[in-house]
C-alpha cells in the first residue's frame, strides 16, 4: 500500500463509512506517488477489477477490498512519464459492469466513447495541445471530391493557416482518420499554436475520413489512388501548394499508418513526409496470419513491401507506445525504412494505442518533418 | 560621423529610450518593424516607449503592394527564395557532416601529433563551408539585382521615392527585430539602408544581426532537435567584425564552454556577442565605442566575457 491509504488505515481503528469517504474525496483516485499508483473504489460491491490497456501486463488485475469497509484498492508500479487509459470492472451480485473510474475526473474520448486516464508522476499534458488565446487561429473550410477510385462522394475538411498569403505558396499534409485527428486529439489547436510558435512551418492540411476504414486502410490499393489521383490534384487545384514531394505529407494512426507508408510505397513519386502513429504493421515471416482478419491484406502488402521496399519517401516520423501490442512491428520497421536511406526517426512513450498518445507525439513529428521558422525569429 | 546602436531584445527589459537619449536624436523616428510580417502595424508599444514621433515605414506592406501589382517580378523573386531556400538545406546538410567530424575528433584520444593537426583541418574545413555558402548567397542576390533591378520596377521605384521623402524627415531609424530572413528580404527590397544612409540607427534583436556583416542563426532546443548554428548570409555590413546573438541566454546552452569556444573557434575573426535583455553597443565609424547593460562575448576559453568597446 502506499503511503496516503498505509497512513489512513494505521490511523483508525474503526474504519466508518464516514471517515473512508472523507478520505476518497480528499485524494479521489487514482493517488499517485513517485512510481507507485493507488486506484480506489468506493462502494458496495463484490469485486472490482482494473481493465487497462496495457499490452505485456495481465488485462485485468483484481481490487484488494480493506476489510469491514466497501474501500477497495489496487497499487500498480508504473514507471515515470507514463499515462495509462482504463476502466473499472465491477461485479456487483449477478451483475457485471465496465465503468469509468467515478473518482477520477480525467477522461479521454476516442470513437468508442471515453476512458478514464491515470498519468503518472513525470507525465504532464503538455501545453502546446491546449488553446492559447495568443495563437491566430487558423481557419477550416471543406468540399466534397467526386471519387472514382472508391465510387461516391469523400468529405474534406482543409486547415488554412492563420496568416496565409496570396503570395505565398504552402506545403500540404493529408491526414488520414481526419475527423477524429481533428476531435480526439485536437489537430486544429495544436496546428495553431506550433505555427503561432513558429515551429511548424505554415502549412495547408487535408483531413480526410473514410466510412469503411478496416476495409480501405488496409493498405487498399483504390484508396492509394484515391488519395496520389483525386485528392492531390484536387488540393493543388483549390490551394496555393508548393511543387514536388518534398513539400507533401502524409498522416495516420493505426491502420491510417499502413494506408500512409502503402500510399506513399505506390506512388514513390508523389509525397515524401511520412508520419505513422502506432501503425498496424502486421506481418509474419512465414505463412499468412494476423490477429484479426481484418489485418490479413495488411500482411500480404507487407510481406510485398518489406521485399522491395524502394524508396517511398525522404522523411519518416515513426511513433508508438511501448504499451500497445504494436510496439514490436514499429520497431522492426525502423531498421527496414534506414537500410533505404530515407531519413527515420521513431520514438516510443510510455503511453498505449489511444489519441492522446497520437496527439502528444503531434509537435515532435510535425516539427520534424516540417520545420517552421524558429530559428529564423529573434523578437 | 554616422551612430549605429545595436540593442537586445526589447519586449521585457526596453532600452531603446534610454539609447536614444544618450545618443541625441534630433526629429522624428522612422520604423522597421518588417520583422513582424502582418503585425508590422503593431507600434504602439513603440511610440509610447519612445515618446516622440514613430513614422511607420510599412515596409512588409510595401512589398506586399509591390509582390500584387508587379506579378512578374512576384515570380522572380519566388524563385530567388526557392533557390537561396534550396541553398540553405543544402549548406546544413553539409555542415551538419563536418560538424559531426569536427565534434568526433575533438572527443577522442590518440597520437597528439596526429589528431592535431586532422581537428585543425577539420575546423578549416566549416570556416571554408561557411565562406563558401556567404559567397553563394552573395551571388545569388546579386545575380537577381543585375538582372532584374528592382529600383526600375515601377512599384518598388514609387515607394523608394516616398521612402526617400520620410527619410527627409527623420533623425534616425530603428530597425526592430522578428523574422531576419523577411526583414532583410524587405529592407533589401527597397535599399532602406542605403535611402537611410545618414540617420542614425538603432537596431534590436533580428534587426541587430542584419546590420552586421554575417547573420547566423541559431536555436539549441528546437523541437526537433537541436541541430548546428548556421549562416544564413550577408547583413548590411554596418557593424562587422561581430556576430550579434540576441536571446542568446534563452536560446543557447552558455554552460558548456566546449561549444562557446567552438562558436569563437568557428567565426573569429569575428567576435560572437550576446545581446540579452538590457545590453546594448554603440559603433561610430565601424568601431564599437561603447556599451552597456551587460554586453558579453564568447572567449577563445569557452567562457562568457564582458565585450569592452574601444
Amino acid at each position: 500500500m502506499t503511503l496516503a491509504l498505509r497512513e489512513f488505515l494505521a490511523s483508525k481503528e474503526d474504519l466508518d463509512e464516514r471517515a473512508v469517504r472523507k478520505f476518497v474525496r480528499e485524494h479521489g483516485s487514482p493517488i499517485v506517488e513517485g512510481d507507485t499508483i493507488t486506484f480506489l473504489f468506493h462502494g458496495d460491491v463484490d469485486e472490482v477489477h482494473l481493465r487497462h490497456f496495457i499490452y505485456s501486463l495481465p488485462s485485468t488485475s483484481a481490487f484488494e477490498r480493506v476489510a469491514g469497509t466497501n474501500l477497495w484498492f489496487l497499487r500498480l508500479e508504473v514507471p515515470r512519464g507514463s499515462r495509462i487509459e482504463y476502466k473499472l470492472e465491477v461485479a456487483a451480485g449477478r451483475q457485471r459492469r465496465m465503468i469509468r473510474d467515478p473518482l477520477n475526473d480525467k477522461l479521454a474520448h476516442d470513437p468508442y466513447g471515453a476512458n478514464s486516464v491515470c498519468h503518472a508522476s513525470g507525465y504532464s499534458t503538455p501545453s502546446w495541445t491546449q488553446p492559447d488565446p495568443e495563437s491566430r487561429a487558423g481557419t477550416m473550410e471543406s468540399f466534397d471530391l467526386k471519387s472514382a477510385a472508391l465510387g461516391g462522394d469523400r468529405h474534406i475538411e482543409v486547415y488554412l493557416p492563420a496568416r496565409m498569403r496570396a503570395t505565398r505558396r504552402y506545403p500540404l499534409l493529408i491526414v488520414f482518420d481526419g475527423a477524429d485527428y481533428l476531435h480526439f486529439a485536437g489537430m486544429k489547436t495544436i496546428l495553431d499554436n506550433l505555427i503561432h510558435r513558429h515551429e511548424l512551418e505554415q502549412m495547408i492540411v487535408a483531413f480526410t475520413q473514410s466510412p469503411d476504414r478496416m476495409k480501405e486502410y488496409a493498405a487498399d490499393e483504390a484508396m492509394s489512388r484515391f488519395v496520389a489521383h483525386e485528392l492531390l490534384p484536387a488540393m493543388e487545384g483549390k490551394y496555393p501548394l508548393r511543387p514536388g514531394r518534398q513539400f507533401r505529407g502524409l498522416m495516420g494512426a493505426s491502420l491510417g499508418g499502413v494506408v500512409s507508408l502503402s500510399t506513399a510505397w505506390r506512388h514513390p513519386k508523389k509525397f515524401g513526409k511520412l508520419m505513422l502513429q502506432s501503425g498496424s504493421f502486421a506481418f509474419t515471416d512465414i505463412g499468412r496470419t494476423a490477429k484479426h482478419p481484418v489485418l490479413l491484406p495488411v500482411v500480404d502488402w507487407m510481406k510485398e513491401f518489406r521485399e522491395k521496399p524502394g524508396h517511398p519517401a525522404e522523411k519518416i516520423f515513426i511513433s508508438c507506445g511501448v504499451y500497445e501490442g504494436l510496439i514490436y512491428e514499429n520497431r522492426s520497421l525502423v531498421p527496414l525504412l534506414e537500410k533505404t536511406g530515407m531519413e527515420v526517426r521513431f520514438t516510443e512513450a510510455r503511453d498505449g494505442h489511444n489519441w492522446e498518445n497520437w496527439r502528444d507525439r503531434l509537435r515532435e513529428g510535425l516539427c520534424w518533418l516540417f520545420p517552421g521558422p524558429l530559428g529564423l525569429v529573434y523578437e | 560621423m554616422r551612430t549605429i546602436v545595436l540593442l537586445g531584445p526589447q519586449r521585457l527589459q526596453p532600452t531603446l529610450v534610454q539609447a536614444v537619449e544618450t545618443v541625441g536624436v534630433e526629429g522624428p523616428i522612422a520604423a522597421v518593424t518588417a520583422g513582424w510580417e502582418e503585425r508590422e502595424d503593431e507600434i504602439d508599444e513603440l511610440k509610447s516607449h519612445l515618446g516622440r514621433r514613430v513614422v511607420n515605414l510599412h515596409i512588409h506592406a510595401r512589398s506586399e503592394d509591390v509582390y500584387r501589382r508587379d506579378p512578374e517580378f512576384l515570380k522572380a523573386w519566388q524563385e530567388r527564395r526557392g533557390r537561396l531556400r534550396d541553398l540553405q538545406e543544402i549548406h546544413r546538410l553539409r555542415l551538419d557532416h563536418l560538424m559531426r567530424a569536427l565534434r568526433d575528433l575533438r572527443k577522442i584520444d590518440g597520437r597528439e601529433e596526429l589528431l592535431a593537426p586532422e581537428r585543425d583541418s577539420a575546423l578549416e574545413d566549416v570556416r571554408r563551408l561557411d565562406d563558401g555558402h556567404v559567397r553563394r548567397t552573395d551571388e545569388i542576390l546579386e545575380e537577381f539585382e543585375s538582372r532584374w533591378v528592382p529600383r526600375q520596377r515601377d512599384a518598388v521605384a514609387e515607394h523608394h521615392r516616398e521612402l526617400s521623402k520620410i527619410a527627409g524627415e527623420c533623425g534616425a531609424i530603428a530597425v526592430a527585430g522578428g523574422n531576419v530572413a523577411v526583414l532583410l528580404n524587405r529592407m533589401r527590397l527597397f535599399d532602406v539602408m542605403g535611402i537611410f544612409r545618414r540617420q542614425t540607427v538603432f537596431a534590436w534583436s533580428a534587426g541587430a544581426m542584419a546590420m552586421t556583416d554575417r547573420v547566423v542563426i541559431y536555436h539549441d532546443d528546437p523541437p526537433w532537435g537541436r541541430g548546428n548554428p548556421i549562416i544564413l548570409g550577408s547583413g548590411f555590413g554596418l557593424c562587422p567584425g561581430i556576430v550579434a546573438l540576441p536571446h542568446a541566454h534563452r536560446r543557447l546552452n552558455l554552460e558548456r564552454p566546449s561549444r562557446l569556444r567552438l562558436w569563437h573557434e568557428r567565426f573569429e575573426p569575428r567576435q560572437c556577442v550576446a545581446f540579452d535583455d538590457g545590453a546594448w553597443l554603440i559603433a561610430r565609424g565601424g568601431r564599437f565605442v561603447a556599451s552597456a547593460g551587460g554586453v558579453r562575448r564568447f572567449g577563445h576559453d569557452g567562457h562568457l566575457s564582458e565585450f569592452l568597446a574601444a
